[in-house]
């Protein structure tokens, strides 16, 4: 039986007059594809499964009796569907990616290479430890290289991703305070800071107060110590922070945060701005995650896998969470988790996770550091610094950047909506970009900039690449002023016109449901 | 520096229109004294291709490949072959160097992919929706916990004893910090399962019920009974799947009345990886799903009526809502999600219910040729692909004396209980297809070795 009887459902409705037209709705290259439950059929497969004589099963009575209803494709049918499917993606393999605070930069083959070694890739993480020395190496090996990057004192590496860090990174806070009987309940997080912040907090049962920003789009010192007392556990400070701009007094708030007994947690989503030319363990901070699939080049994926080790001060170290791989006197590798962590890490304030952590990151992750080493790695920097600038420079002339007087930025550029006519948005020219085969940039984020635009080009992008994008950002900006209506039609050429995200909010469709037999005749 | 494409010419020329003399003076708001003067010192300087990928494939010949030798280790994590194609699908570019799809016009695979991955796990998992995936199955059981509470606005959650210690113990941790009440016990080396116990200790003040199917032993529960119980004192029941492909051949815990259930998908098209990244599956009724964390890929038409997806119900995220969001979770994990949509698309209803099949063929011979060994007895009397052996002798130096004979004999429970002294003679062996006959031979020979 097929899943649909009805065939794929027609989702278009006839074409307007004067355009032209195919019959199969495809346009050359830029093919339609059918969702599974539409092309397979539950008594398909792609695979060859040796057929066994039953047994008596042993399943407790309880057999399956329903069908599932499983779409299965034939092998070629189903390399051709995700094929088709991957060719209305935009990627970094395909040109300038610049969503600001998401550092997507080129993902370099040789870490997909590496991940895929049988004796990283085919090791179960329960094998006895004496079975998996070379894993426990690889994960001590990427530990002391993000100490030596951060001049932090200890990290945790099981978290999954920058949130995940984030919880850790509270979660010793929390238990430090704990420990010397201190009950404190409120987080403070500057308005700019990312969302996965305040939401973390809260998460980890904290209360959330905000700090404001000052002019020049730092976080206001004085009103932070102004703010500052008993019942403030922590502050979560972005540095670089997300208007692409170094927070230069943070040594002077980790003094001010300390001294009234919290705790400073940096946001290290945009390490990649900074990695070799300043430690964030000299500015003071107690705690950091890092994003592997950030700064460390592990790839995005279409939103995730990520990873998010946390560096740790003194203060919070021995409060990382289970388990970790050790290095022992002899040279060898162990894992200390529950059992012996009475011993070894008394302290800990539990664990994150089932296993290890992200090895497949860290494979990935280590291969990059090792390929730049600590002489790449401060270019990588200074590279993704200068690729900032020179577009923040070129463009600063049709965009408003709210910013740019005060001096040069880091990682990305900030703009703003100040000039555009008085109908045309952010949107309109994020969508305008897509036409001209660009990413959008990052778009109403931060929220302390008006229809802010957030720039990242990262250090992965030649001079050439940059050019283009100027030239064509340029362009866009210069209709944004005029007011010019064809705008609010873009983008034209993607694979889909504008989607309406009201309506699929408004009316779920969460999941396929098989049409009503009627519908096909529309 | 072959990932830098920046020549030197190219800098000075950009330095020129930014109007910096130096690279330098672009790093001028970091105060002087905290800027390093060159590359931090003590560490190696960038290496060639050829000599990173041999300092890695040096490190990983450290490991003993499951592939290699006799494995039969299981607990959460399992081997299943893995189709060349479903590799090749995960390492297109366009999948692989794509960021989350916030910007649907360009991303229309992605999130096609995952409202087809949505419903495919709605499905295996007899629920009426689901997310478009957590970070693994271990933190998706808290955040199934959290979510419990938010709908019944009670604290206190009984979690089976079946259920794996280390989700237990991530459980555990979160509870710590949030004051959840959490009620557990240890299991017991017996073919009865705690359901009796967790229908007695259910009360007015229960949030959910939280049980594992199979369980860490390998047993399979009706969950039924347990639904109703938990239904009937306004509870909610949570059911946490560690072995998906199990679901070709038993009930969905949908269909007995579990209110959401929460799973760890690596089994289907995703590789051991030491433990990750992995792929959290989740799913509830629709009723919930404002309260639901993560993702989520919606239907809808664009501006001229064609079909297209979106992200939607955003404001339940971080993003949007902040600290009232429902979870905190931001990058999931998409790309182990479309490992296993393509892999669960190869096989098909059809290829799952034989790929199970085999499985649990191949275990009930393996479990009947060990329980044969003098002195070992089989612990289950319902399982799939996964049982417990009870030894005469501690289980976990017989792993490592195993391991000296070149087998990976199974997970001990004295490595996932360390202390309990009723467990330590467990030994948990998994079986799936990828278990030849002479494995098990070597398995059955080295154990009764190791036994005598």
């Amino acid at each position: 039986m097929t899943v649909n009887p009805s065939g794929w459902r027609p989702s278009a409705p006839a074409n307007e007059a004067g355009e032209t037209s195919t019959v199969t709705g495809n346009r050359a290259l830029m093919l339609e594809e059918p969702l599974i439950f539409e092309i397979g059929s539950t008594e398909e497969t792609g695979v060859d499964i040796a057929e066994l004589p039953t047994c008596a099963d042993r399943l407790g009575g309880l057999e399956r009796n329903r069908e599932i209803g499983l779409p299965g494709l034939s092998e070629p049918e189903m390399v051709r569907h995700y094929t088709r499917l991957s060719r209305q993606n935009y990627a970094i393999d395909l040109g300038l990616f610049p969503l600001g605070s998401c550092t997507m930069k080129h993902n370099p083959r040789l870490n997909e290479k590496v991940a895929r070694l049988p004796g990283f890739a085919d090791v179960h993480p329960l094998q006895p430890q004496e079975t998996v020395q070379g894993a426990l190496q690889v994960i001590n090996e990427l530990a002391f290289w993000l100490l030596d990057l951060t001049g932090m004192y200890g990290v945790a590496m099981s978290p999954k991703a920058g949130a995940h860090g984030e919880l850790c990174g509270l979660l010793c806070i929390r238990a430090a305070l704990e420990a010397r009987g201190d009950k404190r309940e409120v987080v403070l997080v500057p308005e700019s800071a990312h969302g996965t912040n305040p939401a973390t907090a809260a998460f980890a049962g904290y209360r959330v107060e905000n700090i404001p920003a000052n002019a020049a789009g730092r976080v206001d010192v004085e009103a932070l110590k102004a703010r500052l007392g008993l019942d403030v556990a922590a502050v979560m400070i972005t540095n670089p922070n997300t208007c692409g701009l170094f927070e230069p007094d943070l040594q002077a708030i980790s003094d001010a945060v300390h001294a009234a007994g919290a705790f400073v947690y940096c946001d290290g989503a945009n390490f990649n701005a900074i990695v070799g030319k300043v430690r964030p363990g000299d500015l003071g901070i107690d705690a950091m995650h890092i994003n592997l699939h950030k700064t460390f080049s592990t790839p995005h994926g279409g939103g995730g896998p990520g990873s998010g080790p946390v560096v740790l001060s003194e203060a919070l170290a021995p409060y990382g969470p289970l388990p970790f791989a050790a290095k022992m006197p002899d040279g060898s590798y162990r894992i200390v988790e529950e059992e012996n962590a009475a011993d070894a890490h008394p302290k800990a304030f539990g664990r994150m996770t089932a296993f290890h952590g992200q090895m497949g990151m860290f494979t990935r992750a280590l291969a990059y550091i090792l390929s730049h080493g600590a002489d790449g790695l401060k270019q990588v920097a200074e590279d993704a610094v200068l690729n900032a600038n020179y577009i923040l420079r070129s463009l600063e002339d049709v965009l408003d950047a709210p910013f740019a007087k005060s001096g040069p930025c880091m990682h990305e550029a900030i703009f703003s909506d100040r000039g555009f006519a008085d109908d045309i948005n952010t949107l309109d020219l994020a969508k305008a970009l897509i036409d001209e085969g660009f990413h959008p940039m990052t778009m109403y984020f931060p929220l302390v900039v008006h229809g802010a635009m957030l720039i990242e080009p990262t250090e992965t992008e030649s001079k050439a690449s940059l050019d283009q994008f100027i030239l064509a950002a340029r362009s866009i900006a210069e209709r944004t002023r005029v007011g010019d209506q064809s705008l609010k039609a873009a983008p034209v050429y993607a694979p889909r016109r504008r989607l309406d995200e009201t309506l699929a909010a408004r009316k779920p469709i969460l999941s396929y449901k098989q049409p009503p037999p009627a519908h096909a005749a529309e | 520096m072959r990932y830098l494409p920046l020549s030197d010419s190219d800098r000075s020329e950009m330095l020129r229109v930014i109007g910096a003399a130096s690279i330098d003076e672009l790093f001028r708001d970091v105060p002087e004294e905290l800027r390093l003067k060159g590359p931090i010192e003590g560490l190696p300087m960038h290496a060639s291709e050829l000599a990173v990928e041999r300092h890695m494939a040096a490190l990983s010949r450290k490991n003993m490949v499951a592939g290699d030798v006799p494995f039969f280790l299981g607990c959460g994590a399992y081997r299943h072959h893995v189709p060349a194609s479903v590799d090749h699908i995960i390492q297109r570019g366009e999948f692989l160097t794509s960021y989350t799809p916030y910007q649907p016009e360009i991303a229309q695979g992605t999130l096609q992919m995952m409202f087809e991955f949505q419903t495919q796990v709605a499905r295996l998992f007899g629920c009426e929706v689901a997310n478009a995936s957590m970070y693994d199955g271990s933190t998706g059981m808290w955040e199934a916990i959290e979510m419990g509470h938010r709908i019944t606005r009670r604290n206190k959650t009984i979690v089976s004893s079946g259920v794996h210690p280390h989700y237990i113990s991530v459980a555990r941790t979160m509870a710590k910090f949030t004051e959840d009440q959490l009620d557990t016990a240890l299991p017991e080396l017996n073919a009865a399962t705690d359901a009796e116990k967790l229908i007695a200790a259910i009360d007015e003040r229960t949030s959910a019920v939280v049980v594992q199917y199979p369980d860490i032993l390998g047993r399979i529960t009706d969950l039924a009974p347990i639904a109703d119980a938990a239904h009937a004192a306004g509870a909610l029941l949570i059911t946490v799947v560690t072995e998906p492909v199990a679901l070709g051949l038993i009930k969905s815990p949908g269909e007995m009345g579990a209110d959401i259930v929460v799973g760890e998908g690596q089994s289907i098209g995703v590789g051991l990886q030491f433990g990750g990244p992995y792929v959290g599956l989740f799913a509830t009724r629709e009723k919930y799903v404002r309260q639901m964390p993560g993702r989520l890929a919606g239907e809808t038409v664009d501006a001229e009526g064609k079909r297209g997806f979106v992200l939607t119900l955003s404001t339940r995220e971080q993003h949007i809502r902040r600290e009232k969001a429902t979870s905190n979770i931001c990058t999931s994990s998409v790309l182990c999600a479309l490992a296993f949509t393509a892999h669960l698309t190869l096989l098909g209803e059809k290829g799952l219910r034989q790929l199970a099949s085999l499985n649990h063929v191949r275990a009930c011979d393996a479990a009947d040729r060990l329980a044969a060994i003098p002195g070992v007895s089989l612990v289950n009397d319902s399982f799939f692909n996964e049982f417990t052996l009870k030894l005469p002798i501690e289980a976990r130096p017989a792993v490592h004396a195993m391991v000296e004979k070149g087998v990976l004999g199974g997970v001990s429970l004295g490595r996932l209980y360390p202390g309990a002294d009723t467990l330590r003679n467990g030994l948990v062996i998994a079986v799936t297809e990828t278990v030849t006959d002479e494995d098990v031979d070597a398995l059955e020979a080295v154990l009764k070795e190791v036994c005598q």
